[in-house]
């Protein structure tokens, strides 16, 4: 099956404002992302997770090496526009991402981008803000919603797109728990139910855990990638790394270290509940 | 103090001048602004105020709401008053020193107070009938045939839109800050008027980055859901002249008709 992303030695290289050195801030990243499937990608503040995202999305072009997506090349500029309508974006900030001033009619703008006819149009805007939950909400204005459903309107706004994978770039670091939960829950089930490709920046370890595939970035490289239970239970790996454990993890490592038995492979909550209840 | 200006804001409704179209609300605006300057008395202002109220009627936006509106001017308006009322020369009818009120001078200054305010809200039902994107796309396309000879028509109405949609925005951002900055020992309200637009200062240098930042945000999240300009656009809501229209053009005429002939005939 061919690959939705697939990216060649990608090195993305900027120079820095203050001293006018050039860093690079991606060096050398191969990966494939396939089509249908939730993949996080984590690491700590300047691992190159954001830049990964935005090579992508072809709003970054690449120093060297190749990003494609659905087949394009994101430096052929014929096509940069169906690369953007494939992977769909959605950023942190979500009152610097909305653009108009009625749920709807930002939910639209993406489609009247493209051209759509009007009466299609109106279905997208419909069917997306169903998709997000937010169709009860559509007249309003966005300054008047919580984050969580602001973030949720960014959402529908790329999925009217009909994207076949969307982009998350760090959507939750900015809400609160109640926020988190909601989004987190729209993406799972726009991956299971709908089949849209996810690929989830974040630096909480928690989200990263109804993932198919983790990779954790370091330093602009790959430094681990496989299933959640591959790369949590490397606890020393991503302590070195100076990242946080996911709360079952770390739960788990403190309490082997008090002598009590409790193997790897356990990562999530009620996994952990389920084995300590059981323990003799 | 900073929740309290909805000048330019949105009243979320579904009456008959909500569903007019944006392009005959603007031109109908545009009538009733240059129609008060029309108005020579006060019999005139009284028809100004039942065409309004008539409005206002019918758009189902509540009055408080409208008023409110007048807060943030008011100071203008005060302005207005004073010096009509003090600057007119004619018959004295109160004088202390060199100050002194005159007939004519308490005359003009209710007359134009009357007016500002009737401006104000008149021109205020506009927004607040009317999405901000149908009113950017209503001036889209009343300046599109400008675009022939070089206007901007799409980009002037993008930059509205995107201007309207960030006031809140902007708003909650000077609160922050201002609330940030007087944890710290900053005072904005003690002082005369120097000391106070000082006070300013470190309230409007982080805005005004706090901005840029914004714009470079939102300049990437449209790039990103594949804005390129007005060129190959749709609209979703196309704009399409209704019976309600010609209507509200006929009553809009009737109501300038009727103030030309009081104001020259009567």
């Amino acid at each position: 099956m061919k690959h939705l992303i697939e990216i060649e030695n990608l090195t993305f290289e900027y120079t820095r404002e203050e001293d006018a050195v050039s860093v690079k801030a991606l060096d050398g990243v191969s990966l494939s992302i396939e089509k249908g499937s939730f993949t996080a990608i984590l690491g700590r503040n300047g691992s190159g997770k954001s830049t990964l995202a935005k090579n992508i999305n072809g709003l970054l072009l690449p120093t060297e090496g190749t990003v494609r997506v659905g087949g394009f090349s994101t430096s052929d500029e014929d096509h940069i526009w169906e690369v953007r309508q494939t992977a769909g974006m959605v950023f942190q900030n979500p009152d610097n991402q909305l653009v108009a001033s009625i749920v709807e009619d930002d939910v639209a703008f993406g489609p009247e981008n493209l051209g759509i006819p009007p009466r299609e149009i109106r279905e997208k805007v419909d069917e997306a803000l169903k998709a997000v939950n937010m169709y009860d909400h559509r007249k309003k204005a966005p300054h008047l919603l919580s984050g969580g459903q602001k973030q949720r309107v960014a959402i529908a706004g790329v999925l009217a797109m009909r994207p076949e994978c969307i982009i998350l770039d760090e959507p939750t670091a900015m809400l609160d728990p109640q926020g988190r939960k909601e989004i987190l829950s729209t993406i799972c089930r726009l991956n299971r139910e709908e089949g849209i490709t996810i690929l989830l920046i974040t630096h909480f370890m928690e989200e990263a855990l109804p993932a198919d595939r983790v990779i954790v970035m370091d330093q602009g490289k790959i430094a681990m990638d496989g299933t959640p239970k591959d790369v949590f239970s490397q606890q020393e790996t991503l302590l070195e790394m100076g990242m946080e454990l996911p709360f079952a993890v770390e739960m788990a490592l403190r309490l082997r270290n008090k002598g009590i038995t409790i193997p790897r492979e356990i990562i999530e909550e009620n996994e952990l509940v389920t084995y300590l209840c059981q323990y003799e | 103090m900073l929740k309290d200006i909805t000048l330019g804001q949105y009243y979320p409704g579904d009456s008959w001048i909500h569903r007019l179209d944006a392009r005959v609300k603007i031109i109908a605006t545009i009538l009733y602004i240059v129609s008060l300057f029309i108005v020579k008395d006060f019999i005139g202002f009284g028809l100004v105020v039942i065409f309004l109220a008539l409005v206002i009627g019918i758009s189902k936006v509540p009055l408080s709401f409208i008023l409110r509106g007048l807060k943030p001017i008011f100071i203008i308006i005060l302005f207005t008053f004073v010096i009509n009322m003090l600057m007119t020369k004619g018959t004295i009818l109160w004088q202390w020193g060199i100050i002194r009120i005159t007939e004519e001078g308490l005359y003009n200054a209710v007359f134009m107070g009357l007016r500002l305010v009737f401006l104000i809200i008149g021109s205020s039902l506009l927004t607040f009938t009317t999405k901000p994107m149908s009113l950017t796309d209503g001036i889209e396309k009343i300046l599109s045939p400008l675009r022939k000879i070089g206007v901007p028509a799409h980009e002037l109405a993008m930059m509205m839109s995107i201007a309207l949609r960030f006031i809140p925005t902007l708003m909650e951002e000077a609160d922050k800050i201002m609330k940030a900055q007087k944890a710290r020992g900053a005072d904005f309200e003690t002082g005369n008027i120097f000391r106070r637009a000082k006070a300013l200062v470190p309230l409007l240098v982080p805005l005004f980055i706090g901005a840029f930042r914004i714009a470079q945000d939102l300049a990437m999240a449209m790039e990103a859901r594949c804005y390129r300009g007005g060129a190959h656009r749709t609209r979703m809501n196309a704009m399409v002249l209704q019976k309600k229209d010609a209507a509200a053009s006929v009553l809009m005429a009737a109501f300038l008709f009727l103030l030309i002939i009081q104001s020259q005939l009567l």
